[in-house]
């Protein structure tokens, strides 16, 4: 077993254990934090599938921006753990075990494809990089990139317009 | 490393996500288990794509190929980017109309 698969595992077992933690604990904080180190985990998949431009988007804008906003809105909001109400137990059990036929599902469903042994690259090949990346961006999807600068100034206004005190 | 470890690892953090979208009541970490959901899609996404780069490398050493899928990962990113502003702006105005996150009091649009 190389490092690449002990690395593999390890994120991947990272990955899991924080992504169950988000779910399980009581405070909306702890929740935000484990968040932030599946984001990581996650991230360290990219890096290790080689595709670093994504890996640093996923730490900025993921675990950077977008973290931080939740917990300022958490922060702000003044969240404790008791004063969620909580669902029934038998409500809770249905929902874990609906979730859980969906991943039966999924993985019966794929599990007898052909391209199930196909092997993915680690470590290597240069597509994930910013030189190919930023060529293809700006060559061949330079319409949705200006109008994702759209989305975003009517994300803008309408952030400000929901957000903003009195009607 | 084959696909099939990569399929495992994205569909169970789409279904922890789901999981909680289901058992939980805070709207905000609702909101957080559907950023999960979108992160599996993305993992799955950039191992699809190595694959493919792989596969199609056997053949021409200098192809491109798997590069559409690394971009439409970044797209991802920035609606989810954009997404995530416009729901906290929401979640905001609930709190302030009617002090709670409890998605169980939005159960009739008016009251």
């Amino acid at each position: 077993m190389g490092i690449t698969q002990i690395l593999f595992w390890f994120l991947t077992a990272l990955a899991l254990g924080s992504a169950l933690m988000v779910i399980f604990s009581k405070n909306p904080v702890h929740s935000v934090l484990w968040l932030i180190v599946t984001f990581f985990a996650i991230s360290g998949h990219y890096i290790l599938l080689n595709a670093q431009f994504l890996a640093i988007v996923n730490i900025i804008v993921y675990a950077g921006a977008i973290m931080v906003l939740f917990l300022f809105v958490v922060m702000l909001m003044n969240l404790n753990s008791e004063l969620e109400s909580q669902k029934g137990k038998w409500l809770k059990v249905a929902g874990a075990f609906s979730g859980g036929c969906l991943f039966i599902v999924i993985i019966a469903a794929l599990k007898d494809s052909a391209d199930m042994h196909q092997q993915v690259l680690l470590k290597s090949g240069d597509i994930g990089l910013i030189h190919n990346l930023g060529k293809a961006l700006f060559e061949n999807y330079v319409v949705p990139f200006e109008l994702s600068s759209v989305l975003f100034l009517s994300a803008i206004v309408g952030t400000v317009v929901i957000g903003k005190k009195g009607d | 490393m084959s696909i099939n470890n990569y399929i495992f690892l994205a569909s169970a953090l789409f279904s922890i996500g789901v999981i909680g979208v289901l058992t939980r009541r805070n709207a905000i970490i609702i909101f957080m288990c559907v950023e999960l959901m979108l992160n599996a899609v993305n993992l799955l996404l950039v191992a699809f794509s190595k694959m493919h780069y792989l596969t199609a490398s056997v053949i021409d050493h200098t192809t491109k190929a798997g590069t559409d899928g690394q971009i439409f990962v970044f797209f991802i990113m920035v609606v989810a980017a954009a997404e995530v502003s416009v729901g906290l702006a929401i979640i905001v105005m609930m709190y302030r109309n009617i002090h709670s996150v409890d998605v169980n009091f939005l159960n009739r649009l008016k009251h």
